[in-house]
């Protein structure tokens, strides 16, 4: 059956690459997986072999468990992306409507200062960053990671949502206007729930780095108290012997969180675009 | 209860400026249309009444009390946008009831009002619905309620009809007219569709450029046109204008015949021309003729005409239908 809009050849061929891409960008997580549920020397032997009853093994996640500290570093994560990622999006949403919304000198200078940071790695500062960080006493602290976290994720947002907020029609804020509604009620009532979408894919894109990151927990934060996971993993990982299991486990344990939290935005994300696209 | 005047109204967009000092009044219970092409500044005239503009200078009076430190929603204005402008998280009810619900008033009040709009505009069965389920036709009622709910001293229409189909649009205007009867209410409109303005006003403004070029009832505007821009504004099709040398007047000038007041006859006539095309509309015949003497005339016959390009007419104005504009296009009296 051929229509005007699909051939056969072409969605295989669509089709081939879309899965191609697929398992090229899952094959690293798989193998982190599976070989998570292996024994030591299954792992080097057969690497891309599933476990079976003879390689099978929870050495590693019973590793992990039994160093104790493992639940305490995943609250930490926890705390700091969605504390950072709230921030990020309740202070770039607002800062984006006031570039989007208002009409103030310098408006257009403000809006590129607040994207600067998109093009200049805030890993530059780190020196500072921690001076500043030490200065304050906020060493070995959630708040100097959410802090910075914070700082890393607003250009992106505000540039972002600027973007779409300038395509929420005005007269919607004017009837709003027209009505008494306050501008934070116009902000929170009106527009916000009309870039949802927007704010999903920021969310996606601010939360993901955060819960990876490796550099700032350890120079900011390296303290037990306040280990993140990443950081966590970091301890199997010897300079002379790597607990591979333990790696393993921690690391598959590490995607369960944050796979949720996108789970949840992508939802948002689908729903924003469906309920445009019927009107 | 709701005259409006406007004293010298400017407002710039930094070094454009926008509104070159309006003057206007309007009377209590009337309906005033602002007509004029895209870009004129009707729409920002309307939102700086409104007060969702502040005028660069000049000053808004609202039942004669000066409001431009008022905010919108204690002006006792209410506004009915082109895009409608319905709050899509609240239902039919919702949205209507939330300007009243913003100024607290009680509950059975807003209740009671809203279900008056809803009856007056059959929405009664929609109440329930969010403005996602709803028509083009019925979402610009909501907006229309919505404004009637408030009970305002002024109504402010900005472009309503523009979004909807052409059948659409004439019940809605007929919809308007009659609101405008039975609410007696003032009312300020804007559109840049002349026949909008024609059918609907009381009085038309029309502005070209910031400026207001003349104000008149739609009559005195069609009979007695201040200038060029207006003869040419308004009427469809649009006036012809033939410059005065080509007729063997004296003076510089232009002189301006509508298309309704050009009589055809085959055989004998004023102006002789060819023709270019012919618009069959059943009720009209429009016909473009390209005369030697005064150039491309456009002729508006009433009923059914079996004429054909390339056919040699004889064109013949009405004299007393003849307009007169000076040089620097002011009509002559």
């Amino acid at each position: 059956m051929s229509r005007a809009t699909s051939s056969l050849s072409r969605s295989i061929a669509a089709h081939a690459i879309l899965i191609l891409y697929t398992v090229i960008a899952l094959f690293p997580v798989i193998v982190i997986i599976i070989n998570s549920f292996k024994e030591r020397r299954a792992i080097f032997r057969t690497p891309l072999a599933l476990p079976d009853s003879e390689t099978f093994s929870l050495i590693g996640y019973r590793t992990v468990l039994d160093q104790g500290n493992f639940l305490l570093y995943f609250q930490n994560s926890l705390i700091v992306t969605v504390v950072s990622l709230a921030l990020v999006l309740i202070f770039g949403a607002m800062a984006a409507f006031a570039l989007a919304e208002y009409r103030f000198r310098g408006n257009t200078l403000m809006g590129l200062y607040l994207a600067l940071g998109i093009m200049i790695p805030i890993r530059l500062g780190t020196v500072a960053i921690l001076e500043l960080m030490v200065a304050s006493g906020l060493v070995n602290t959630r708040t100097a990671l959410i802090l910075v976290y914070t700082a890393q994720g607003l250009p992106l947002a505000v540039f972002i949502l600027a973007e779409f907020m300038r395509q929420v029609s005005d007269d919607l804020k004017n009837a709003g206007r027209m009505d008494g509604l306050s501008e934070y009620r116009i902000f929170f009532r009106l527009v916000l729930p009309l870039v949802r979408p927007a704010m999903a894919t920021v969310a996606v894109f601010t939360m993901i780095p955060i819960w990876n990151d490796l550099w700032f927990p350890l120079i900011l934060a390296p303290a037990e108290q306040t280990k993140t996971v990443t950081l966590g993993a970091q301890i199997f990982l010897g300079q002379f012997v790597t607990n591979w299991n333990a790696v393993l486990s921690a690391l598959s344990l590490a995607i369960i969180p944050v796979l949720v939290l996108y789970l949840i935005f992508s939802r948002q994300l689908i729903r924003g675009i469906t309920a445009g696209a019927v009107k | 209860m709701g005259s409006l005047k406007l004293e010298n109204i400017r407002k710039s967009f930094g070094k454009v400026e926008v509104l070159k000092g309006i003057d206007l009044e309007v009377e209590d219970g009337e309906f005033v249309i602002f007509v004029g092409p895209s870009g004129c500044g009707k729409s920002t005239l309307l939102r700086v009444i409104a007060g969702l503009e502040d005028a660069t200078e000049g000053q808004v009076l609202i039942d004669g009390v000066e409001v431009s430190a008022v905010p919108p929603a204690k002006r006792g204005i209410a506004m009915v946008f082109q895009s409608y402008a319905l709050y899509p998280h609240l239902n039919v009810r919702d949205n209507m009831g939330l300007g009243l619900k913003q100024a607290g008033s009680p509950r059975a009040e807003i209740r009671q009002r809203v279900d008056t709009a809803s009856k007056m505009l059959g929405l009664d069965d929609y109440l329930t619905r969010r403005p996602a389920e709803l028509s083009g036709g019925q979402r610009q009622r909501v907006a229309i309620g919505r404004a009637i709910v408030r009970n305002p001293k002024l109504f402010l229409f900005d472009e309503p009809l523009s979004n909807l189909d052409a059948a659409l649009r004439v019940n809605t205007r007929l919809e308007i007219a009659k609101l405008h009867r039975d609410l007696k209410a003032t009312m300020i409109y804007v559109t840049h569709d002349q026949v909008e303005a024609m059918t609907l006003a009381d009085r038309i403004v029309i502005l070209n450029q910031g400026r207001v070029e003349q104000i008149g009832s739609p009559m005195e505007l069609y009979n007695h046109p201040g200038n060029l821009f207006v003869a040419g504004f308004i009427g469809s099709p649009r006036m012809n204008f033939i410059e005065a040398g080509r007729l063997g007047e004296s003076g510089k000038g232009t002189i301006g015949i509508r298309p309704e007041h050009i009589t055809i006859d085959p055989s004998s006539g004023e102006w002789q021309g060819k023709v270019l095309h012919v618009e069959h509309l059943g009720a009209d015949t429009i016909l473009y003729l390209e005369s030697e003497k005064a150039g491309l005339l456009t002729v508006r016959l009433f009923g059914e005409h079996k004429f054909a390009p390339d056919d040699i007419l004889h064109a013949t104005p009405r004299r007393e239908h003849m307009f007169r504009f000076d040089e620097a296009g002011k009509a002559r009296t």
